[in-house]
């Protein structure tokens, strides 16, 4: 798929563009710290915290060490798809406000660089993961990898406003690969850890792209609120707001959580639900959608757009709140062997 | 052709850095490999056959 289908002509302007011989190599004065930069650390420390709680909500006994190992493994290969992601989107990211001071976009590292390191790093992962713990481990990591930055990157990202819902896998996965890893398979109780991570992704980014909206248009990036509008992406966050309250409080019928997990689940949930109502029944992204071009039909007030800009990010923000709960809650029940509730038995 | 740096002691520290953070990664990762051959290897050599 040609890179530029998605992209705007400037966009288009800048990939083909030639490079400007005034400028300084700043690629000289990169320091270790510009390359790590490009494993994205606060994802990786998502993962970690993920991978760790699949690793240990398994509850297998695992030597510490290849617990660690297994732990680091899913973090390198997490940060070494963030490097061919970093090389690949370089075009868009130079765009965006949030992503144009990354290195390879401000010139501190050649996109090569990146991929190089992402390579490398992702073939080092997943056959140390093999070598080490298990190679059921290993073929979900190598999954991940390939899922985030082929299909994700390279394909859904700039070709579908589901972008994030199918791309959303790769997040997802670590707690699967962190229990195979302590067990060598994957139960329904991994796959739970899966699809609450999976359902979560979309009202969390979703309500992000309400309020940046005109960076992703301007990159070309058809997130869903360029695609298809604001109103729109309200509905979509509700009704997967809706899906995903009841899957936060399955774990609790098949042995994974306890009773910490199901009044986290529970009462964050409702507040979830909450929030996102009130992004749907606010005119979030409204303001930056081209489709409500009659200001004065629509009758959106300044004031009514800074309400619908904060309840989309008060979702945001208590949707990264609510997951950390979820996933610290499973991992200090697991920590403290907290009996877990089976209440489908 | 890009310009050089002006700053060129700005660029040797960042060169020194990055080879120190290349030596450390290399030495982390020969570690971890004898540690798990360790951990791997250490309850079954000693099993009396």
């Amino acid at each position: 798929m040609s890179k530029t289908l998605a992209m705007t002509p400037e966009t288009a302007q800048t990939e083909t563009a030639q490079p400007d011989t005034t400028k300084p190599d700043l690629t000289q004065a990169a320091s270790w710290k510009d390359y790590f930069q490009l494993m994205k650390p606060r994802v990786m420390s998502l993962v970690v915290f993920t991978g760790l709680t699949g690793l240990l909500a398994a509850r297998a006994p695992i030597h510490p060490v290849l617990g660690a190992i297994a732990v680091l493994c899913i973090a390198v290969g997490a940060g070494a798809s963030g490097a061919l992601n970093m090389w690949y989107d370089a075009d868009i990211d130079q765009q965006m406000r949030r992503t144009r001071g990354r290195p390879v976009p401000a010139g501190k590292v050649k996109g090569e660089e990146a991929a190089s390191l992402g390579v490398v790093l992702s073939i080092l992962s997943v056959m140390f993961l093999g070598f080490a713990i298990n190679w059921f481990a290993a073929a979900l990591l190598a999954f991940t990898i390939v899922f985030y930055a082929v299909v994700y990157t390279m394909w859904l990202k700039r070709w579908t406003a589901q972008n994030i819902v199918i791309g959303g896998l790769a997040g997802a996965l670590p707690p699967a690969i962190g229990w195979a890893a302590a067990t060598g398979h994957a139960p329904l109780n991994a796959w739970l850890m899966v699809a609450i991570i999976f359902f979560w992704t979309p009202p969390h980014f979703w309500a992000l792209s309400l309020y940046v909206t005109t960076d992703y248009a301007k990159a070309g990036v058809p997130m869903l609120p360029v695609v298809k509008g604001a109103k729109e992406t309200r509905k979509q966050i509700l009704l997967y707001s809706l899906l995903l309250i009841p899957i936060c409080l399955s774990p609790v019928l098949t042995g994974l959580g306890g009773p910490i997990y199901l009044a986290v689940a529970a009462l964050g949930g409702l507040v979830f639900l909450i929030l996102a109502w009130r992004v749907f029944a606010s005119k979030a992204g409204d303001a930056a959608d081209p489709r409500v071009a009659d200001r004065a039909l629509y009758d959106v007030t300044e004031d009514e757009k800074a309400a619908g800009s904060k309840a989309a990010r008060n979702l945001f923000a208590f949707s990264i709140l609510y997951l950390f709960a979820l996933f610290a809650a499973l991992l200090g029940e697991a920590v403290a062997n907290v009996r877990a509730l089976e209440l489908l038995k | 052709m890009n310009q050089p740096v002006d700053n060129n002691d700005a660029a040797k520290k960042a060169r020194n850095g990055r080879n120190v953070a290349l030596a450390l990664g290399l030495v982390a990762f020969v570690v971890l490999v004898f540690v798990v051959t360790l951990v791997r290897l250490g309850g079954n050599v000693a099993q009396p056959h």
